[in-house]
Formats: C-alpha cells, structure tokens, sequence
C-alpha cells in the first residue's frame, strides 16, 4: 500500500501574533497538533469554543501559513507552490453560513466559481448543468439559482455552501461546525446529508463540532482538543465508553445519555474555573489548572500524545 | 387533522403528548410546496433604485442635473455666438437687448438670436460664456473625481488586503499627504509650471486647457485621492472579515479576482456616493482658483473665473455675477442632495 493515509497532519502549530504596547506576543492558537486521516473517514474534533479546532482546519488547508509543522495530502507534503491544485482536493464548508456567502453574488455564481477557478467545462451550457447537478445532490431547488444568498435559511444557504465544496469533487472536507449555527431539526438532516454524500463519493471528512453529540454518529474516530492541543484521540465507541483524560470524561458527563441501560457509573464532573487565555497559557500540561488529578510533574513537562494500545492516543501523566 | 387540538390550561403550547401518528395527515407534496414560497427576488441594485426614485429631492436633483447638461452639450450647436466672439457696439447689454446694430439688422428682417443672459464689457454674448463656463466647471469635476476615484481605489484596495506591514507603511504615507496644505500646493505648482511647462505644450491640446488646470489635474491626483484610498481601505478591512473571502481563497480563487468578484461588489456602493460628493467639491475647488485667477486662460471661461470678471462692474451689473453664481450653486447643489439620495438608497446602515 502507498500510504494508509490521505491527510497526515505533523506536529501543525499555529501562532497568531497580538500586539500590546510596543511587543508582540504569540497567541497559540494550535500548538503541536499531529493526527491523520485515511480515505473515506471522518475523523471528528471536538473542544469548547476557542480552542483552536477552526485553526486547525484553516490552517490544515493553508488559508493561514503554519507557523509550523507540515501537512501531507496523499503522501505530498502541501506548499505555497503545489496548493493550487491541491484545492481541487481538499475543500472546506465554513462554520457561519450568513458570512460565508457573497451576498452579491447569485446561488448560480457562488456554486459556479470553482468551476470557472478550476475550468471545469468548456461551454456557459456545461457550467449550467453542472451546477444544477449540484444543486440537486444538496436538495436545492433548481428554480433558486439565480437568487441570492440572502433569501435563503440558514439550512439552505449550509446546502449552498456544501454544494460550492463538492463542485471541484474533492477527496476531502473540513467541515468547520456546519451544523452549530442551524436550528436542531434541521441539524440532522445535514449531518444526514453529509454521511449521505460521504457513502456516495467516499470522502474523507475532518468533522468539527463543540460537543461530542453530534460528531459521534457521523465519526470513525474522534478527537478531542483543549487550547491548542490534542488531548486524546480513538475510535468513536473506545472513546465514548472509555475515556482516558480526564477533560473527556468532563465532557463527556456533560452529553446527556440515551440509553439509560449503558449509562455511565459516574456523576456529572463540573470543571472548576475557566478556561485560561491562549495569550498566558500554563506551563506543562494545558488542562492542569482544572484538573483534578494534577501534579507537580503536569506543571514540569507537557504530556506527549501516547498510543495506549489500539490506537487509542492520550497526552496524560497520570492517566 | 383529526382531532381538535388542545391545549394544556395557562398554556399556549399544544400539548403534543395526547395525539398519536395517525392523528396527523401526511403533508401533500402541494402544501410541501407552499412552505418553499419565496418573496419576489430582489437584487441589491434594484431594492436601491426603487429606494432612490422614492426620495424627490435626489429626482429632482437628477432633473435639474440632465437640464444643466443638456443645455451646456446643446447650446453651443443653436446659439449662433462664440464663447470669444466679440461684437462690436454690443457692450454691456441686459438680457433680451440688442445694440443698435442688431436693431437695424431686425428692422431689415433679419434674424437676430437674443442675447439671453445679455453681454459682457467686451461685446461677448454672455449666456454662451456661462455655458461654456459651466462645462469646463462640470468636466473638471467629473475627470478630477475620476483622477481621485482609480488612485485611491488602486491605493486603497491594495493596502486593505494586503494588511498588516504593507498597510501600515501605506497608510503612513496617506498620512503625510494629508498634512500637506492643497491650496498652497496648487498655486505654488501652477505658478512654477507656469514658468516651466508653457513653453513646451505650445500649440498642443493642453495648451487650450491652460498650465493652471494642468496643475490642478496634478494636485488632485497628488493629494486629493488619499480621503477615497482611507475609505476604501477601511470598507476592505472589514468586509475582508467575511468568511466568504476566505471561502473563496479555499476555492482557489486568484488575489485579483477575489478583490474584484468578492471586495469590490460590496463595497461599490460607498465608492459611488463618495465620487458623486467628490465632483461638488472639486468644482468648488476649480472656481475657487479660477477667482483668484488660476483657473483656465482667457477667453475660455470657467464659472468662477466669470464670477470673479463680474467682481469689477458689480454696481451697475449685478446680474453678471448672478448668472455664473447660480450656476455654480445648482450644480454643486444638485451634486450633494443626488449623492446623499444615493447614500440613503444604497447604504441605509451610513445615513444617521
Ligand atoms: N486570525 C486570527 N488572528 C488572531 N487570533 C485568532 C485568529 N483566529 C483565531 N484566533 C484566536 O485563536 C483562538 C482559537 O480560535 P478558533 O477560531 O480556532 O477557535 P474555535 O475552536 O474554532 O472556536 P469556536 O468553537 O468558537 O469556533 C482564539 O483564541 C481566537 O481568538
Ligand atoms: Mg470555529
């Protein structure tokens, strides 16, 4: 095999400079962040607002220049010079979908740009047709191609934006919390949508999401992200039946549980305080200020990300 | 639906928990259909053209404008006079009189055009010199504005997006720029090219023009397009915020078609109010030079350098002040209101 995976992301760091009087100090969006992708998974990662997960996906499709650390799609390592075509394969649905369409432009034009980008057809009739076949992979009514963005729903306008991703038929998708700005019922049915687009064109997914609810259907495996960094990473079930950190058990006490048969033994874990500023982070271990399990080696040394058997990866001491 | 739908007491909520599945009809693809309804499709430009022909003063106003342009492109084709032709014995004439040689003309049959706005102290027919003058006021203020409009476009667009460093320095030259005194700067360059320039477009088109419009046309771009380069910038700023930039560098999407497809669409409507409200000023600008007598050379007129003729006679010839006076107010008038009627129809979020 020529490589297992598509996406292999390495040690991807992140530093947005911030100025304050007359220094500049590095705000570490994503520090030291590795994990891969094969093809036709999806991979979810999760974390509480701000915690870098966009960063990462931003970063991973070089919107932003890594500070560090490389991406390598299909055993390329991706640079400034071979992005290009790279954007054919690798595409991205954005978190907000009221800022993420151009209100002056026509559904039409909006889903049709990277075809004209790319030169995907050789006729104004093939660009047409291409895009309706769009529209209708998403649900869209054909009808509303020439309107624009701002007479849609938010769940259309999603559709909008997942049908400008799909155009260059890519191999692989971040989606950046598609769903968190759309109303619940109509939550699912995206999320159904994308696991239906995935079984049909056998994309890889990197599926971000804030709670561990709504990635844990749609992900082979998931991980779980907390300033910046990886704290554990496995497959979907191992990591909802057996957290190891203590950040995703607190997490996951917070998912209320279905089935009350399989519900956990433990009680609902409230993390103390807040989370610290990305600007004046804790040395060693990120999570140590509100974990309860902390000790002097947490403040001493960052814990690497470790396989505990069954590609079930940690970053904990104690643990 | 089968039942009568209930609701629990002090509640306006219906109680779901009491129907079953088969209490509810299946939605018909038509009623399916029913929610799918839009409004009638509206774009941008449209929902600001039916909001600007609402406001009468910015109609009137375009009135009043094509009036003052149709007048100044047609009379010079009806009216039978030169703006430099000077007739002898027909000096300092009111409106609608004729000197004692157009009189005898009329007395033998002869046609005669009336001197519609009379004649100044050498014998010119003076409508046509203020007609001539507002055209040269107009054009200046049209091709300044431009001038003014693409420098600060280019300058501003490029420093908006590109951010950071780039834009800092950029800026801190528009800062400089604007410290610098404009009127200080014009006279001075009018005077020096006057010394300079003159001898060389001798007999060229420029020549027509005059050394001082030359320089005004220099300073304008030189120093006038820095408002419109901060402007645009500060629209590229936030609009480059929008997730769709982004969206569209993910796409691939080349930088000059991203500032051309994504930015400058919406930003279009500020950079139209703003060159609309530009013109008056420029035009206030010319006839303000053209008073202190830097405006386009003799014979040519522009409206300020007729008001500033009209200065000398002005006991006994009122009116020869007026007419260019008026002409200057309509048309820098009818500018602003016509520029606020765009702001208020294109950019309701900027109007107080
Ligand atoms: N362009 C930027 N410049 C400076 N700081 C940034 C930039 N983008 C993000 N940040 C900072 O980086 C951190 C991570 O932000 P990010 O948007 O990746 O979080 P997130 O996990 O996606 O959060 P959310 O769930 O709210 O979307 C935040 O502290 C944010 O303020
Ligand atoms: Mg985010």
């Amino acid at each position: 095999m020529a490589n297992e995976y598509l996406v292999e992301v390495s040690h991807l760091k992140q530093y947005f400079p911030i100025r304050s009087g007359f220094k500049t100090i590095p705000l570490k969006a994503v520090d030291d962040v590795s994990f891969n992708i094969r093809p036709g998974e999806t991979l979810g990662l999760v974390g509480e607002s701000g915690c870098g997960k966009t960063t990462v996906g931003r970063t991973l499709l070089r919107l932003y220049k890594p500070t560090d650390g490389t991406v390598t799609f299909n055993g390329t390592e991706v640079t400034d010079k071979n992005i290009h075509a790279l954007r054919k394969e690798m595409q991205m649905v954005f978190q907000d979908p009221y800022s993420s369409l151009n209100p002056r432009m026509t559904v039409e034009d909006i889903i049709g740009e990277p075809l004209d980008v790319h030169k995907l057809y050789s006729t104004r009739a093939e660009r047409h047709e291409k895009v309706m076949e769009l529209m209708e992979t998403v649900g869209l009514n054909a009808d509303h191609a020439t309107r624009y963005a701002h007479e849609f729903s938010g769940g259309q306008r999603q559709r909008i934006g997942i049908a400008r991703a799909l155009a260059v038929d890519p191999k692989f998708i971040v989606c950046d919390e598609p769903v968190s700005a759309l109303d619940v019922s109509i939550q699912a049915q995206v999320v159904n949508m994308f696991e239906d687009l995935q079984k049909q064109r056998g994309m890889a997914y990197l599926f971000i999401a804030h709670d561990l609810l709504v990635v844990r259907h749609i992900s082979n495996r998931i991980a779980v992200m907390y300033l910046g960094h990886m704290m554990e990473m496995a497959d979907s079930k191992e990591l909802m039946d057996h957290p190891i950190h203590p950040y995703t058990e607190s997490l996951l006490s917070a998912v209320p549980i279905p089935d009350p048969k399989t519900a956990r033994s433990s009680q609902r874990i409230v993390l103390e305080g807040d989370v610290p500023s990305p600007l004046n982070m804790p040395t060693g271990c990120p999570f140590r200020t509100r974990c309860k399990y902390a000790t002097d080696q947490c403040a001493a040394q960052r814990p690497e990300l470790r396989d505990r058997g069954n590609g079930h990866f940690v970053a904990c001491w104690n643990r | 639906m089968a039942k009568d739908l209930k609701r629990a007491p002090f509640s306006a909520q219906v109680d779901l928990s009491k129907f079953h599945m088969e209490d509810f009809d299946q939605a018909t693809e038509e009623e399916k259909r029913q929610q799918e309804v839009m409004g009638e499709s509206t774009t941008f430009f449209k929902d600001g053209m039916r909001r600007l022909r609402r406001n009468p003063l910015a109609m009137g106003s375009i009135v009043v404008l094509i009036l003052i342009i149709a007048v100044c492109l047609l009379a010079p084709k009806i009216v039978p006079y030169g703006y430099a032709d000077i007739m002898k014995g027909s000096n300092n004439l009111g409106p609608f009189e004729y000197s004692a040689a157009e009189l005898a003309k009329i007395d033998a049959g002869e046609e005669v055009f009336p001197h519609i706005f009379g004649t100044d102290s050498l014998g010119r027919d003076y409508f046509i010199r203020v007609v001539y003058g507002a055209r040269v006021s107009l054009g200046v203020g049209i091709f300044a504005s431009l001038l003014v409009l693409i420098i600060g476009l280019l300058y501003g667009s490029i420093s908006g997006y590109m951010g950071g460093r780039v834009d800092m320095y950029m800026m801190r030259v528009v800062d400089i720029i604007y410290s610098l005194p404009d009127m200080l700067l014009i006279i001075l360059l009018a005077v020096v090219l006057n010394e300079t320039l003159a001898p060389k477009i001798q007999g060229t088109v420029l020549a027509k023009l005059g050394v001082n419009m030359i320089s005004l046309f220099i300073v304008f771009g030189l120093l006038y397009w820095v408002s419109m380069a901060r402007l645009i910038r500060g629209q590229i700023l936030t609009i480059k915020q929008n997730e769709y930039v982004l969206a569209a560098k993910c796409i691939g999407t080349s930088t000059p078609r991203i500032i051309r497809r994504h930015i400058l669409p919406n930003c279009l409507s500020v950079i139209i109010i703003t060159t609309a409200l530009q013109i008056p000023s420029a035009i206030f600008t010319e006839s303000y030079l053209a008073f202190v007598g830097l405006g386009v050379s003799a014979p040519m007129p522009s409206l300020g350098s007729l008001a500033n003729e009209a200065r000398g006679g002005l006991q006994t010839y009122p009116l020869r002040l007026f007419f260019p006076a008026l002409t200057i107010c309509l048309i820098v008038l009818a500018l602003n209101l016509l520029g606020d009627g765009l702001r208020d129809a294109f950019d309701p979020k900027l109007s107080r």
